[in-house]
């Protein structure tokens, strides 16, 4: 009786966590219903952890006798690493958060990793599928685990550069193999000799030490810009890792959040691989190696440095500005400052845009996030497509800190690396100025010609400081003009 | 009358197909503006897995599987406790034009606002 009472509240209370998991989703389609949206799913999701430890009065004969120390162990589990994540998430700085993110993604498949891993070792199976459905799932939660720490590695600027080892994509793909083949002979092992898996650990626990092997060597010649693109990958292999476990514990609820976060990561991923213009494939097993030599037309024209507060000036008189950050705006933690510049001159009757290019910064979105803490209202913050008609209309492009996603080759040059990539018309301005620390190259490793165009000005120096500079110029000013 | 659920290989085919679809319509609605947010809400949502582990760590009857199932209960704790942090915290900080100035509940950026700042300027509402 005990048993059907807690099983009917589970099933109910996790159908509902499943629905509110959806439905928080859902409201994420707007920045006013947005924070709203993660409440609803909170709640489902602490309905549904509550719940779950009705599953004492389910639990098999064998684990009877040692019910209360797990009981123990799992509130002592729950506490600690929610808990200690809990106190980091509230701690990390928003600069940090595609780290944050890659670590706690990372956990997640690890967790599901862990789950699959007490089903292999320990209990009977229930036949082919189960087993298959769990090898699989154990096989993506941990190369999501493996791989999502080497991400959080790389982004928090640990591991600082791609690894490039000739051969290595082909000794990657052996790896896999071998990983899949291990599975495989598990597989036909247990379903032809009947044999318990208890008798074969050790195969198991190589299959697991391969599979997260296979994931920190995928991730390791992975450069800091196609990062966006690896979190979303990690985040759909853990979605996807969760959903297929859940088929096997035979829990709905894990079955459609995980596969609802495959799905997200998918489409997320696919986004980035078009922003950036390469294929999926291309960015996660050929790293853009150094780069290649390639014959650039002669460019016309010359760089032509100015003042940052000459071009704070201009603009302070300019109509209508759009800027284009880029992640160096972040690296210089000038957000804030640009935004104060920003100010200055809405009060003078400048219009102000963002330009956001899809890819700009570690993860997708981040530019919009980082914008957002340092106050800039998200009305004013326009994505690629929505924006790029405009420019051929605004009196000035400021790009602060971008390069690659401004560059015009990507229209007219069929050579370029990245021609095709969607860009943002900076060049199409009345005027554009470029605010760089050097004449360094963009990550893709080409000269950037709108750098030398005739109508854009290099205004050199580290983004905050240069926001700082072309503030105190318009104050200089003196008071603001009413605006006309 | 039980309520033991049980899903066949089939059954599970047709829930990944259907869910798939939906997770593709509903995510394809969010707007560039929070992707970030929303890949940490969704990472959130995958943090469910901690119910799993709470059950294979309920049902461990030998030492190893109780580490193991310890292991995945404190990393989906941690998926759900951190997912959670972090995406509140971010879409706490999206604000519109009407509401800019009046600060946010992040306490860096009611600093970084301060009276000084704002208050000189007198923001132009159309």
């Amino acid at each position: 009786m005990l048993i059907t009472i807690s099983q009917l509240i589970i099933g109910s209370v996790d159908l509902i966590a499943a629905f509110l998991l959806m439905f928080g989703l859902w409201r994420m389609a707007s920045p006013v219903t947005a924070p709203s949206g993660i409440l609803v799913a909170g709640v489902g999701m602490l309905a549904a952890v509550v719940a779950s430890f009705l599953y004492i009065f389910t639990v098999d004969a064998a684990a009877k006798p040692h019910l209360p120390l797990n009981i123990g162990l799992a509130a002592a589990a729950l506490i600690i690493g929610a808990g200690v994540a809990w106190w980091s998430g509230r701690r990390v700085a928003i600069t940090a958060m595609p780290q944050a993110v890659a670590l706690f993604n990372g956990m997640g498949g690890g967790a599901a990793g862990a789950i699959a891993a007490v089903e292999l070792f320990g209990r009977q199976t229930h036949g082919a599928t189960q087993l298959i459905v769990t090898l699989l799932g154990a096989l993506i939660g941990s190369i999501s685990l493996s791989g999502s720490i080497i991400a959080w590695a790389k982004l928090d600027s640990l591991l600082k550069k791609p690894l490039h080892v000739p051969g290595l994509q082909i000794f990657n793909g052996v790896v896999l193999l071998t990983c899949v083949s291990i599975g495989a002979y598990v597989v036909f092992a247990a379903a032809g000799g009947g044999a318990s898996l208890v008798a074969m650990p050790h195969l198991i626990e190589i299959f697991f030490a391969i599979a997260l092997l296979y994931g920190i060597l995928m991730t390791l010649p992975i450069g800091g810009a196609d990062m966006p693109v690896v979190i979303s990958v990690y985040n759909a292999f853990t979605g996807l890792a969760v959903g297929l476990e859940g088929f096997v514990l035979q829990n709905p609820a894990l079955m459609i959040a995980g596969m609802l976060v495959g799905a997200a990561g998918l489409l997320l991923t696919l986004l980035m691989a078009k922003a950036m213009n390469r294929s999926v494939a291309k960015i996660l097993f050929a790293s853009f190696g150094p780069a290649k030599k390639r014959r650039q037309g002669a460019i016309k024209g010359s760089l032509k440095p100015v003042q940052a507060s000459d071009a704070g000036i201009f603009m302070r008189y300019a109509k209508s500005v759009i800027i284009v950050p880029g992640y160096g705006l972040a690296v210089s933690q000038g957000q804030g400052k640009l935004y104060d510049f920003v100010k200055l001159l809405q009060a003078a009757g400048v219009k102000v845009k963002f330009a956001i290019h899809p890819v700009a910064g570690r993860m997708p979105g981040q530019m919009d996030v980082l914008l957002a803490e340092a106050g800039v209202p998200y009305d004013l913050i326009v994505q690629l497509a929505d924006v790029n008609e405009d420019f051929k209309d605004a009196d000035v492009a400021l790009v602060i800190g971008a390069n690659d996603v401004v560059n015009p080759e990507a229209r007219t040059d069929k050579t370029s690396p990245i021609y095709g990539m969607p860009i943002l018309n900076a060049d199409q301005a009345k005027k554009c100025y470029v605010v760089k620390r050097g004449d360094g190259k963009g990550y893709a490793g080409i000269v950037n010609p709108l750098f030398y165009a005739a109508n854009t000005f290099m205004v050199y120096g580290d983004a905050a400081a240069v926001c700082v500079s072309m503030s105190e110029a318009v104050r200089g000013l003196g008071a603001p003009a009413a605006a006309a | 009358m039980s309520f033991q659920i049980s899903i066949g290989g089939f059954i599970a085919v047709y829930i990944f197909m259907v869910t798939a679809f939906a997770g593709w319509v509903i995510i394809g609605r969010v707007p560039a503006i929070l992707h970030t947010p929303l890949m940490s809400g969704s990472n959130f949502v995958h943090g469910i897995v901690v119910v799993g582990g709470i059950f294979t760590l309920l049902n461990a009857s030998t030492p190893l599987e109780q580490a193991i199932g310890f292991v995945a209960v404190l990393l989906g704790a941690g998926n759900v406790a951190g997912g959670f942090a972090v995406t509140q915290r971010m879409l706490a900080m999206f604000q519109s034009s009407g509401h800019a100035g009046h600060g946010t509940k992040h306490p860096k950026h009611a600093k970084r606002a301060a009276p000084s700042a704002v208050k000189s300027i007198s923001p132009k509402k159309p």
